[in-house]
């Protein structure tokens, strides 16, 4: 086909009545630098969504970690500061608390909120901190190419656990949200995936309820997505969605942890 | 006349933070400068609303004012060296992504866990950049228990002209001793809009980001060679320093901080016994008054510098006079406070005795 007869087509079809899908307005129109199939895009594409559904782009100021979402400014179109490794609970504390008024949210790695910023993100969740953590457990350091994660499972092969994850000398995988949801400043704590269509859908309903909790100022929310690294797990992104069922799920298991009290 | 009071040091810098219309303490406590805390817990919110909240630790309060100032905000902290140590990593990214701010260091002798007592062993750590990379502080050094209520106010100002963090530099007997001050009047807290400040997307903008994270490394010596420029700058215009009988002087005393007070007794000493002894106390330990010390070098005999430390600031006064005087150290170390009288004994020690 001569190269015209495709750009006519191509406008044919690109028309708003057979518009079906596009990218939110609050996710800039760059390349992504996410490796292909990472579930890090796929969570900020809905993110960005609910910011885009609930009109708050003006009215949100996000924190970036030390991770592969390192740069999740480059795609967020909104107000974002990027923190010290795992020190984005204690950053998104000093604004929230000066700009009460605003929607706060932090986005990290287990690596970065569970390891090196376990004590901040407990601190800020039993300050009941009203701000919603983005936690994204692919139960490795993805950025730093592999090495063992505070949730990495038992057995699991990792650069730096390159026989296995031996509990009695590495630990245990830590259930971070298992951990904070007892205490009083917790409001909300869910795990969610976004390996299938299904569990993309609960995990966009589960951020934007966590926003309103918020707004209605009920205190720290934390909505752990259970995610993949296909590129470290040497994989194929169908392989790794499929590693994420069959060997995450059952030991992060999907679901509400603590939900609050909603008075109507 | 402002209202004047006694108070400790340690008072007077929280009670000037609630009057320079403060934002937000962050902090954790420590020994020798825990009043700080305390005194602003007890007064400050009730008085203008200021945010005083007690941090897990120095890392997570350094962090908690890097969210804060990048809202625009006037926010602070103080603590005392081990403290200070564990904010050197948070005040690398301030530094570097360019935001203001104001800490105060009561300094305590160490190092590890040292002791309690006053010292200046954190002179290196203050003016040399202290955590990674290539970044300076301001620094100032407050003498008397009136600069540490005048330094807030100053550096607020310095901290936001130039978008950098600054430091009072003090210790733990500034922190503790009482003295007279006259305190500043009470300022509003304002709500100023920063273009760079995070506060939500601007509706007709773009969109603000902080961050020191630069992966080109064409870019990031870009935003090196900026701040290398704003540190020239601070050279040029902020350096500050105080001197005293230099007119007739053969011998220079240099100190900074409390030891200048007891560098000048000795100075005064000195003077009794028919010493020509000059002093110059700088007050910003970056920049560094370089100039005096370079107007001075080719007229006297030799500059005695006198610290709390093993020797710190005595190298930015050899390398300011350049061999062109005899530069010498007198000092104790780990929380010993000199005299005027072994001060002065020292002196003849080195330079009338000729050792
Ligand atoms: C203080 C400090 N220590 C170590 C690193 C190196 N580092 C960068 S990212 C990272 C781990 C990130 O893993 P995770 O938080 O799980 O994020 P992911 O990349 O898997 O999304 C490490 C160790 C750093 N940047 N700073
Ligand atoms: S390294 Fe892993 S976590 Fe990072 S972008 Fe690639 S797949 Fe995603
Ligand atoms: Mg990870």
């Amino acid at each position: 086909m001569a190269e015209e007869n495709v750009d006519v087509l191509v406008e044919n079809i690109v028309t708003p009545e057979n518009l079906v899908y596009r990218k939110p307005t609050t996710l800039l129109d760059v390349d992504m630098h996410y490796c292909p199939g990472c579930g890090h895009s796929t969570v900020h594409k809905i993110f960005m969504e609910v910011v885009e559904e609930m009109g708050i782009q003006n009215d949100i100021i996000g924190v970036a970690p030390v991770g592969c979402a390192v740069f999740a400014y480059n795609y967020m179109d909104v107000d974002m500061q990027q923190a010290a490794h795992g020190r984005a609970c204690a950053v998104a504390t000093g604004i929230k608390r000066m700009l009460p008024d605003k929607y706060v949210f932090t986005y990290q790695g287990d690596g970065d909120l569970a390891a090196i910023g376990g004590n901040e993100t407990l601190h800020a969740a039993n300050r009941g901190e009203n701000f919603l953590v983005i936690f994204i457990n692919n139960a490795v350091y993805g950025m730093t190419s592999g090495q063992m994660a505070p949730t990495t499972l038992e057995g699991m092969v990792t650069t730096t656990s390159p026989y296995g994850r031996d509990p009695k000398v590495m630990g245990y995988p830590l259930k971070f949200g298992e951990l904070i949801a007892p205490l009083p400043g917790v409001a909300y704590v869910t795990r969610q995936a976004v390996n299938n269509v299904q569990n993309v859908r609960r995990t966009k309903k589960a951020l934007q309820r966590a926003l309103e909790y918020q707004k209605m100022g009920l205190g720290f929310c934390l909505v752990e997505i259970v995610s993949n690294c296909p590129s470290n797990w040497k994989m194929t992104p169908l392989e790794s969605n499929k590693y994420v069922q069959e060997v995450l799920i059952p030991y992060y298991p999907l679901g509400d942890i603590k939900v609050p009290e909603v008075k109507k | 006349m402002g209202e004047v009071k006694l108070m400790k040091g340690n008072e007077a810098l929280a009670e000037a933070a609630i009057r320079a219309g403060v934002d937000a303490y962050f902090g954790y406590p420590i020994t020798p400068q825990s009043e700080v805390i305390e005194y602003l817990s007890r007064e400050a919110t009730k008085r203008t609303g200021m945010l005083v909240l007690q941090a897990e630790s120095e890392v997570a309060a350094i962090n908690m004012i890097y969210g804060a100032a990048g809202c625009g905000k006037k926010a602070m902290t103080t603590s005392s060296s081990p403290g200070i140590s564990l904010m050197q990593e948070g005040l690398s990214y301030i530094a570097s992504a360019e935001l203001p701010c104001l800490l105060a260091n009561i300094n305590r002798g160490g190092p590890g866990l040292g002791t309690i007592q006053p010292a200046q062993g954190d002179y290196f750590q203050a003016t040399k950049g202290g955590g990674h990379g290539d970044y300076r502080l301001l620094v100032l050094a407050p003498y008397n228990v009136q600069e540490m209520a005048d330094f807030v106010k100053l550096g607020f100002e310095l901290a936001f002209k130039y978008r950098n963090p600054v430091m009072i530099l003090a210790d733990g007997a500034l922190g503790q001793m009482m003295e007279k001050v006259e305190l500043p009047p009470q300022e509003p807290r304002v709500n100023v809009e920063y273009p760079w400040a995070t506060t939500g997307k601007p509706k007709n903008g773009e969109r603000r980001v902080i961050t020191s994270l630069h992966i080109q490394p064409e870019k990031m010596e870009e935003i090196n060679i900026r701040l290398q420029q704003k540190y020239q700058k601070m050279k040029e215009e902020e350096v500050r320093y105080q001197t005293k009988n230099l007119e007739d002087a053969e011998y220079i005393f240099t100190a900074f901080g409390l030891v200048s007070r007891i560098a000048m007794k000795a100075m005064d000493l000195g003077r009794q016994k028919g010493y020509k002894i000059g002093w110059i106390r700088p007050i910003t330990l970056f920049p560094f008054p370089e100039k005096i010390f370079q107007e001075v070098a080719p007229r006297v005999k030799g500059i005695l510098d006198i610290e709390m430390n093993s020797g710190q600031m005595v190298e930015d006064v050899k390398l300011s006079v350049c061999g062109k005087t005899r530069v010498e150290y007198y000092g104790r170390m780990g929380g010993v406070v000199p005299t005027p009288e072994e001060i002065l004994e020292n002196f003849e020690r080195m330079f009338i005795k000729g050792e």
